[in-house]
This record gives structure tokens, sequence and C-alpha cells, in this order.
């Protein structure tokens, strides 16, 4: 088995609001191997760009705070490093794709100075050696024209060419993990399909780490090879692909699937989970999810559950299966 | 059928290679008269100020008191001032000194307020604080009597003339960047919130970096409409203080400095030429350079794209 690239260790991010404090993160632990494709998915506002953030060391501050916990990159924790040994890993070993392809890149520059830049700042190019291997990404990103497009504003492309450029740009300097914050949500289907083959395609042929972080169940099954689903900062389960999918075991996991639509079954209404997502503030010491919980019990009024390992190597934290397995 | 389609392949690909920014701010910019106008009345007046003087025949002329004060004539056009000199000759002169002043005045200010304003924007904090107030300051220093005390400054350290142009550009430069610093470090304020400086903290790029290639640059439409503006400001500055005695001092001429050699009586009511045609060409020039500052403005506002 793979080696472990990155770990999360009971991470604790908290904003501090006026109404109270927030804790987006509480207490996620999940680890990632090198090589293989990790999905964070759960609802808005769940925490899962909030781990993201805490792991590039972007949370606006104030009013964020990473409160505790460790992540840990090849050994290292990067919540002790300096700024600048962290700057230096940001887009060199560790680049991240966002959801918004239309603004995240600046319009005053040409789409290959944008590109060179990392290689300039990381791998000490000359500008002649880094033009040329911006030309080489774009067309390993599948745009054609690259020698054209070099020198074209962003302006001039279409929201999928944009994304696939901002994954040239983050891909320039072989990092070893990209994370994908909803690469695909501003994009129409037959564009996220494409883009999520080429994501697909350069991790295989880096042998590169993702983490992709969405809420789209479809996105899961074609690209996960391990699932971590969040609720209210929390992890709830964490499991292999196909474990999540055949044998979901938490009662939200088991909700998200059923509230999927399936092609072929004609349903007059697609199944929801009853109630909303708890307000973030003030979360009690019950189980997050007991209020809409179809099986809640007595116990998960007054205690929540651990994240518990059972015998088939998936993780849950529910009282439902306290006692099996571990 | 088939040319129809050639015709839009063809405008396609024009436009896929000609649709910078700039680009397409300069095709909206031609589209306005009042700038084109402005645009070529000001070329006239730099080839007339830095190419005129070479084709004048009175070039290497000696002082000839014999031909002082003359009105218009064939072989002066504009007639001869009090020690007669050609004033044509003069009014070129005059015109590469009050140009060039406008120019690196200017530019000292968009040096100065440019990178305070950026620095202020990008970093916040005590940065911010202490850059603006410090431009709070400067504000709150009437402009006129600080200009007025250098001027008798450098009047009583005896600067040389030909020196003290320079020293009057910079100064006009130091005590006149807030304004743009302000509207700089505003810009930057709206600017490093969008997402595209998220994408570049993610990248690990520099500070420097982002401030002069990412951020800076998405200011420029800003700073140069109200360059233009100062570039004009700053000729009638100095054309204030030359006309006060305390910028440019003879010798040397300058518009301003032309004209407050018309300030007694006499001069004024039977010698114009002595005074009208600076006077024109400080209008002329300011005007133009409004009216580009006005279409550049237009031209490149974001909000009337296309």
């Amino acid at each position: 088995m793979a080696n472990t690239l990155l770990e999360f260790r009971n991470l604790k991010t908290y904003f501090y609001t006026e109404a109270g404090v927030v804790k987006a993160v509480n207490d996620v632990s999940f680890s990632i191997r090198e090589g293989e494709t990790v999905c964070v998915v759960g609802e808005s506002g769940c925490g899962k760009s909030i781990t993201a953030m805490s792991l590039m060391r972007l949370i606006p501050s104030p009013p964020g705070k990473i409160e505790g916990g460790e992540i840990l990159y090849q050994g290292k924790d990067l919540l002790k490093l300096k700024d600048g040994e962290m700057r230096m890993l940001r887009g060199n070993e560790i680049s991240m794709i966002f959801q918004e392809p239309m603004t995240s890149l600046n319009p005053v520059l040409k789409i290959g100075e944008q590109i060179m830049e990392p290689l300039i700042e990381h791998k000490f190019l000359s500008k002649r050696e880094a033009r040329q291997k911006a030309i080489e990404l774009i067309e390993q990103v599948g745009i054609p024209r690259a020698a054209e497009i070099v020198d074209a504003y962003p302006h001039e492309l279409s929201g999928g060419m944009r994304q696939r450029i901002m994954i040239a740009i983050a891909l320039s300097c072989d990092p070893k993990l990209l994370i994908a914050d909803e690469p695909t949500t501003a994009l129409d289907v037959t564009i996220q399909a494409q883009i999520l083959d080429l994501l697909r395609r350069l991790k295989q042929e880096r042998n590169m780490s993702l983490m992709l972080i969405t809420h789209d169940l479809g996105v899961v099954a074609e690209m996960a090879d391990y699932v971590v689903v969040m609720y209210a900062g929390k992890v709830i389960e964490q499991a292999p692909v196909k474990e999540i999918f055949k044998n979901p075991r938490h009662p939200y996991t088991k909700g998200l699937l059923k509230a999927k639509p399936i092609i072929g079954q004609r349903t007059t209404r697609l199944y929801n989970i009853p109630g909303m997502v708890p307000n973030p503030i003030g979360l009690g010491d019950n189980c997050h999810f007991s209020d809409r919980c179809e099986h809640c019990m007595e116990i998960c009024l007054t205690k929540q559950p651990q994240l518990k390992e059972d015998a088939n190597g998936s993780k849950v934290a529910c009282w439902l299966y306290e006692g099996e397995g571990a | 059928m088939s040319t129809t389609a050639n015709v839009t392949a063809n405008t396609k690909v024009k436009k896929m290679k000609s649709d910078s920014l700039w680009r397409s701010a300069f095709r909206r910019l031609r589209k306005n008269k009042m700038a084109m106008l402005g645009f070529f009345i000001l070329i006239f007046m730099f080839l007339f100020s830095f190419i005129g003087p070479y084709l004048s025949p009175y070039l290497d002329a000696k002082i000839s008191v014999r031909d002082a004060n003359k009105p218009p004539s064939a072989e002066h056009w504009l007639g001869t001032d009090k020690l007669g000199r050609d004033m044509l000759l003069r009014l070129m002169e005059a015109g590469r000194i009050s140009l060039l002043v406008g120019i690196v005045a200017t530019s000292i200010i968009v040096i100065i307020g440019g990178t305070i304003g950026a620095l202020a924007g990008f970093y916040g904090k005590w940065v911010d604080t202490l850059f603006m107030r410090f431009a709070d300051i400067m504000y709150a220093i009437p402009t006129l009597p600080i200009l007025i005390t250098l001027g008798a400054i450098f009047s009583d350290l005896k600067v040389p003339p030909d020196s003290r142009i320079y020293y009057v550009m910079f100064i006009i430069g130091i005590i006149s960047w807030m304004g743009l610093a302000r509207l700089v470090r505003s810009q930057i304020l709206s600017l490093k919130e969008q997402e595209f400086m998220l994408a570049n903290e993610v990248l690990g790029i520099r500070d420097r970096r982002k401030i002069f290639r990412h951020l800076l640059p998405n200011t420029i439409p800003i700073i140069i409409v109200s360059a233009t503006l100062w570039v004009a400001n700053a000729i009638l500055l100095e054309s204030a203080l030359s006309y006060l005695g305390l910028g440019v001092i003879p010798p040397t001429p300058s518009w301003g400095q032309m004209l407050s050699t018309a300030n007694n009586m006499i001069d004024f009511k039977m010698r114009p030429w002595l005074w009208i045609p600076p006077g024109v060409c400080i209008l002329l020039t300011v005007v133009s350079i409004n009216f580009i500052g006005d279409g550049l403005r237009d031209a490149l506002d974001p909000k009337q794209k296309r």
C-alpha cells in the first residue's frame, strides 16, 4: 500500500463571529495516500472548503483561527511552518484549483504569463524555458492551438478553457497534491465530464494525489478512491468508494444516496432528508444529525458518537453501530 | 454561402488577434472626436516645441536691441520681445520646458503615488495607517504658500536657472502625489479581494510580484486617466509659479514665465503679441490633454465594454 502523503489529525478551525463561535471544522481527521483520490462530500457549509483552506493556511484571520490539531504533509506539520516555507510549498508541492474559473485568472495578464509565474517562482526557469513549458502544459490540458493561446487574454477563452488553464497553472510545478474545490460546479455538464476526465488522466500520469471537494455524488462515484463524508464540521463517515455506495452506514450518507436521481427510474419526487442543517453557532454535545435522523435514540441527544473503524475498513460516527467491529 | 462563412471566419481570426484590453480601449477612443482632436493638437504642440526650433532662422541669433518690441511681421511672425528675440522661437523653446515639466512632474506623481497607494492598500493595517495619515498631512498643507516659500528659498540659495527647472518638477511632484495614492489604494483594496488574488496566494507567488505584476496593472486605466489630468495641472502650476517669479527664471523661457513678462501696463495694452501666444498655447495644451483624459476615462471604463 502506498505511503501516506497528507494526514489531518484532529483539525479544529473556528471562526469567531459576533454571534458566537462557529466551529467550521471540528475535530477532523483523515489521510490521503500517494496517488489516491479522496473525495470530501457534504452539503454547503459543512466545512469541506474550510478544511482545504486550513491545509493551504489561507484561513482569513481574524475572524478565523486554527485552534488545534495537526496537518502532516510528508511527516511535517504544515501548521508549524514559517510563512516563507509555506509559500514555497504552495503551488510547488501542493496546488489548488477553484470553483470559479471565470474570475480566477487575472484579466490583464496573458494566459502564458500566468502559467509561467509559478515556474519562474518555484522552479527558477528562465523566461524562455518557462514559456516553452507553458505551451506544453496548454497542450497537455487539451487545448488546441497552444502556441496562440499562450498570448491570449483570459476574456478570450470560454469557461471550460479557463478551467483547463487553471489546471495547467496548478500542475505547472508537478505538485504532489492537488486540491480541487468543486472544480466543475460552475461548468455545464458536458464540460464537467471533460474536465473530470482530464483531471483523472493527469493524475494518473503524474502519480499525484487529488483531494476533490464536491457535493456531486456522480463525481464521487466516477473519481474517488476514498470518500470522506462531512456534516456540520465533522467527519461522520469515511470509507473506500465502493463501500460507501454499496454499504452506506451512517443515516446521513444513506439519505444523501437516496436523494440522488437514478437514470431510468421515474419517481414523482426525490427523497430529501427532513429538516435543515443545524445552525453552526452553539452546537451542543448531541449528535449534530440527531434532529434529522430517522433512527435517533436517546443516547444521540446527549452524547456525540466517535469515529470508529469497523471490520470492512470503513469508519463511521454513529451510535447505531456502537459495539460492532472494534 | 461559402463566401459569407469565409468572411465570418476571417473576422473571427482578426478579432482573436486584436482584442486585447488596450486595443479595444483604443478603438473606443478613436471614436471619440474631442479626444482625437485633443490628441492631434497635443502632437502638434510636441512637434512645435521639440522640432520647431530647428526650423527657425533665429536659432543662433544674438540679442539685438535694435529689433526690440517689434510687432508681428514677415520676418518675425509673432514679433519680438524687449530684447529683440524672436517670439515664435521663444514660444517653441518655452513649450519644451512646459511640456517637460508636465510630463516629468506627472511621472514623479505616478511613481510616488502609485507605490505608496499600492503598498498601503496591499498590506493594510499599520502600513496603511502610516502612509494614509502622512498623505492627509501633506494634503493639509496648502499648495501655493509652500511653493512660494520654496521658491524664495531657491532664490536665496542662488540655484542656477538651468537646474532650477528640475527642482520645480520635483517639487510639483512631491506635493501632489496624494490624490493618486488614495485612488490607487482604494482600487487595490477591492482588487485584492478578487478570486484571482486567492489563486495567486495558492500558487505561492511572492508579495512583490503580486503587487507589481497583478495588482498595479489592473489599476493602470485609472492611473492613466488621472495622470493625463495631472500633466495639465502641472503645466498650469508651473505657469502660476513662473508668473509669480518662483518657477523658471529668465533667460530660460516657459509659457508661464513668458506671460509674466507682460505684467506691466504698457506691455499688456500695447504689445499683445508678447502674452497672447503663450496664453493660447497653455490653453490649447491643457484643454486638449483634458479632452484626452476624458476620452480615456470613457474608453477604459470596463462597464461599457464593446
